[in-house]
């Protein structure tokens, strides 16, 4: 299981084969990368902040929750913080298992829990002003289906 | 304690982190007692249902008692991904 939090650039395809080739065996990989998008128009870019230490501790619980649930061989996730531009790769993750239905749930498990539940906030910096992003209800309403 | 504060509830303060001096019992008495300080105290914990906190870098709920902790980082609902 390997969790990063980082200010530097990373290339997901990279990533995604250095991943793969150390799992040698598992079966089943899923990827999910998330990118800057402009969701208005006139985003010139995006800050991320984030909780120095608690943001480690929390991926690598909801990562380790992941591995548990589904017997994942591995999990990778990377969340980026500070300066973003208009399609930056902001986070990725990747899981592997036996079989594709628990690398597809663990991977959705693993975007929703760190949506809501690791501590980044991102604020659009637009040409009209700087916004921070509001957390959207459907996205914390994500979280039930994980826990019934 | 140190009390960390993050995204607009930093700005809204003016401060990322302070040391306080508190006898606090619960989140909610030190939420009180921070409000009582200054209107740019009030104005970034006027709606405590908008905020979330953490003790110790582990999410909390606002009744929780504050005896042992050393850090508390109040911020909005977190929006990564």
């Amino acid at each position: 299981m390997q969790v990063r939090v980082q200010e530097a650039a990373f290339d997901a395809g990279a990533e995604l084969n250095a991943f793969t080739t150390r799992v040698d065996g598992a079966g089943a990989v899923v990827s999910f990368s998330g990118i800057v998008r402009d969701r208005e128009g006139g985003l010139r870019h995006m800050q991320v902040e984030h909780y120095p230490g608690m943001t480690e501790k929390a991926l690598a619980a909801i990562a380790g929750e992941a591995v548990a649930r589904w017997h994942l061989a591995d999990a990778l996730v990377i969340h980026r913080y500070g300066d973003l531009a208009v399609g930056a790769p902001i986070m990725m993750v990747a899981t592997a298992a036996r079989h594709r239905g628990d690398a597809f749930a663990a991977a959705e498990f693993l975007m929703d829990y760190l949506k809501s539940r690791a501590p980044f906030w991102k604020k659009e910096i637009t040409s009209h002003g700087a916004e921070w992003v509001a957390a959207r209800d459907a996205d914390e309403a994500a979280l039930g289906r994980w826990t019934s | 304690m140190d009390v960390i504060y993050f995204a607009w509830v930093r700005e809204r303060i003016g401060l990322p982190r302070e040391v306080v001096e508190t006898r606090a019992v619960t989140v909610a008495d030190l939420v009180d007692e921070l409000r009582a300080r200054e209107e740019r105290y009030a104005v970034a914990f006027e709606d405590v249902s908008a905020l979330r906190v953490a003790l110790d870098q582990e999410l909390a709920t606002f009744d929780a008692p504050l005896a042992g902790v050393r850090e508390v980082a109040f911020f909005p609902p977190m929006t990564g991904g």
